[in-house]
């Protein structure tokens, strides 16, 4: 017989809150649970992320959806017999909001979820994700189903094309474009690989996604599958990712053991298995063809293009790659239909983005809002603004292959073409907010160390550009600096934004160039002047301090 | 994950994980990943042994080995020290942090204490913006650091010292 409880908490088990201790947490609330003799009537879940990393561990109390932050093992038991036995609630715990001064109680009523619209988060946070039944008590596998014994796999690929949803791993590819050259490639082998590679500095959210709902992505992966005509898929993830590849092969041997992976799903003839390979640890990898070389057992290095990967991918066979968010999204649109996805957001790229807020901003983590958006909501209303009373500089968007983009940006509806025009885009949804404290000078030194270190070295334009930025913008924070430094980093990235073979090359520039153009009177400080005007650079040091 | 603490490789457990993986398409990295493990750190003799057993050139199993950063040909300290150099753990000073770590320990970034101890190393974004900055000691995280909380975290591991 099914158990009724009273009261559920959920007590989030995302990498961040575990790094602050969430499991202590969840240990010490089911042992104070049972002391209480309330073991019968509440019952404790372990969840994936909130995303209120920084307010972390947090958990909810439901029925009535009372949110608790930076919960400790010391606190657990005044939980128990404040809340959970005498029904009311622990008040130096609640959820306090940045811009109000009195306590939030409930869940829904803090502006850091109101403001956000959940379709690939939908049960991260709410669901055991280490339970298939209860990703299956939300209507789980029910598209896949649908999809197999409803649908012809045309019919599913013109589901996906009418949704208009774009690739959320950082280039915005029409996915229904992508699964119908796949589809269209002759072969009678062909892959379906789920790029959950992330590397881009900032970015955690494929993590989170598949810590909190893995069964989501196997799920878009089956029908991604049946539509594309592959009976193999294969999950490429970070090696780094331990938590994440637990859940995963975990969800794989449920999906198995329910017969919604394997042979015949859903009593079609339709066979479908999925396997877990884990990267090296290579950035590049996240560029597809660098993952299928990588997959293969070579060096991470990317290939020449075309042949496209849907024409001759893995081992010569015709493969899609998807990344862990857009297949998240695949479910959803197969069970509410392509008019209801292509009605949210903005019209040229629909649904939602899942963001992941980092720098200099009260809520850092995960966030999911409608296309559309403006920077200026995400920072102030629902990231709750700057901490300590400091002014907005700077939001780089997509991580450090994004632009950095100054205030005058923030009213710009953000979707998948608008930030093209200022230099940027949103590329994986990383969002790095900067306040005036940072210099631009020594941020595109980080950004250009990164690309130094990530570059594969297989063509040269990257292989002998990158650290040539490196050196210039070092010089240049030194005070070592001239006006042509900036004509010279101009004709590079004019090189690089052509020459390279693959994306992260032709990306060196972006970040690099756009503090340049926003902020070119704090390079001529540095030039002219020799001051840094925040006085992070170290002017007279060393110009190579590494 | 790279592992860290200085084996002897027992060629015969080697021998026993490439021969299990001879043969399959793409088994390099499976293989190379699970002989480290056993291993520490990945030989020329180790590498030689696996590109006979998976019947690859030697020159393809070390491009491999040396491109990934989870691979190590060279030998590790018992912890590696992984400090995010990433534009959200810079901003906050993870550069401080990372001198403050070279001048406890005695090395330099890419270096192994003599005693074997500690590699420190600098490393990509580790995804735990939240907190940052961040430093990864082998599969341990620790967040929110500032040059001050490194002294501390040092001397934790040095009392653990050769036994985990």
């Amino acid at each position: 017989m099914m158990q009724f409880y009273r009261s559920h908490i959920l007590v989030c088990s995302g990498s961040n809150c575990s790094l602050r201790g969430s499991r202590a947490v969840r240990e010490a609330l089911v042992r104070e649970v049972a002391a209480a003799g309330l073991a019968g009537e509440v019952k404790v879940v372990e969840t994936g992320c909130f995303g209120l990393c920084e307010q972390g561990p947090t958990m909810i109390v439901y029925p009535e959806g009372v949110l608790y932050c930076k919960v400790t093992e010391a606190d657990v038991s005044e939980i128990v017999r404040t809340h959970l036995l005498k029904g009311r609630r622990v008040e130096r715990l609640l959820y306090q909001e940045p811009t109000v001064p009195k306590a939030i109680q409930l869940a829904p009523e803090v502006d850091y979820f109101k403001k956000q619209q959940r379709i690939v988060l939908k049960n991260c946070g709410t669901i055991d994700p280490e339970s298939i039944d209860e990703y299956i008590a939300n209507n789980g596998y029910e598209a896949l189903g649908r999809a197999v014994t409803g649908m012809s796999p045309d019919q599913v690929i013109e589901e996906i094309k009418g949704s208009k949803l774009r690739g959320r791993g950082g280039a915005g590819f029409p996915t229904g474009l992508k699964w119908s050259s796949g589809r269209k490639a002759p072969g009678e082998t062909k892959y379906i690989i789920c790029n959950a590679d992330e590397g881009e500095p900032g970015t955690s959210k494929d993590r989170l996604i598949l810590e909190g709902d893995p069964h989501a992505v196997l799920e878009g992966m089956a029908i991604a599958g049946y539509a594309v005509g592959a009976c193999q898929g294969f999950v490429y993830i970070r090696g780094e990712y331990v938590l994440a590849i637990e859940r995963l092969q975990k969800a794989i041997d449920a999906a198995r053991e329910y017969g919604l992976l394997g042979s015949g799903i859903f009593g079609s003839e339709f066979s479908f298995d999925i396997e877990i390979r884990t990267g090296a640890g290579a950035y590049v990898c996240g560029e597809e063809t660098a993952l299928i070389e990588s997959m293969e057992g070579n060096r991470g290095e990317p290939r020449i293009k075309p042949p496209y990967p849907t024409d001759s991918g893995l081992w010569g066979c015709p493969t899609v790659v998807n990344n862990v968010e857009t297949l998240a999204n695949v479910p959803p649109i197969i069970l509410n239909g392509a008019a209801w996805f292509a009605a949210i957001g903005s019209s040229n790229s629909p649904g939602t983005k899942v963001f992941t807020l980092s720098g200099d901003i009260v809520n850092k983590g995960l966030i999911e809002v409608p296309m559309g958006i403006t920077l200026r909501e995400i920072v102030y209303e629902i990231g709750g603004g700057i901490p300590g009373g400091r002014t907005f500089k700077m939001a780089q968007t997509g991580g450090t292959s994004g632009g950095c983009l100054p205030g005058t940006v923030l009213d710009v509806p953000l979707d998948a073409d608008s930030l093209i025009p200022h230099g940027s885009g949103l590329g994986s949804g990383a969002l790095l907010v900067m306040d005036d404290t940072h210099c631009v000078v020594d941020m595109a030194i980080a950004f250009a160390r990164f690309f130094a270190h990530e570059s594969c070295g297989k063509c040269t334009p990257c292989r002998e550009g990158t650290p040539r930025f490196l050196e210039i913008l070092q010089k240049i924070a030194a005070g070592q600096g001239r006006q042509e430094d900036l004509a010279l980093l101009e004709e590079l990235a004019r090189v690089m934004l052509k020459a390279p073979l693959c994306p992260l090359g032709q990306t060196v520039p972006v970040p690099i160039m756009t503090t340049i153009r926003h902020f070119r009177a704090e390079y001529d400080a540095h030039i002219n002047q020799k001051t840094c005007p925040t006085g992070v650079c170290q002017i007279g040091a060393p110009a190579v301090a590494d | 994950m790279t592992v860290c603490c200085q084996r002897t490789a027992d060629l015969g457990t080697v021998a026993e994980i490439v021969k299990k993986y001879a043969g399959q398409p793409g088994a390099l990295l499976p293989a190379l990943k699970e002989v480290q493990r056993a291993a520490g750190h990945l030989t020329t003799e180790l590498l030689d042994q696996v590109a006979k057993g998976l019947n690859l050139p030697l020159s393809q199993v070390y491009g491999v080995a040396s491109f990934y950063t989870l691979f190590s040909i060279t030998p590790k300290g018992k912890y590696i020290i992984r400090v995010c150099e990433s534009a959200p753990c810079h901003m906050v000073g993870a550069r401080s942090v990372l001198k403050q770590l070279e001048r406890e320990l005695g090395i330099a970034a890419g270096e192994t204490t003599p005693d074997g101890l500690f590699t420190l190393e600098t490393t990509s974004c580790l995804g735990i913006c939240a907190v940052a900055p961040a430093i990864m000691v082998n599969d341990q995280v620790h967040g929110n650091l500032s040059p001050d909380s490194v002294p501390e975290i040092v001397r934790a591991y040095r009392e653990k010292g050769g036994d985990e």
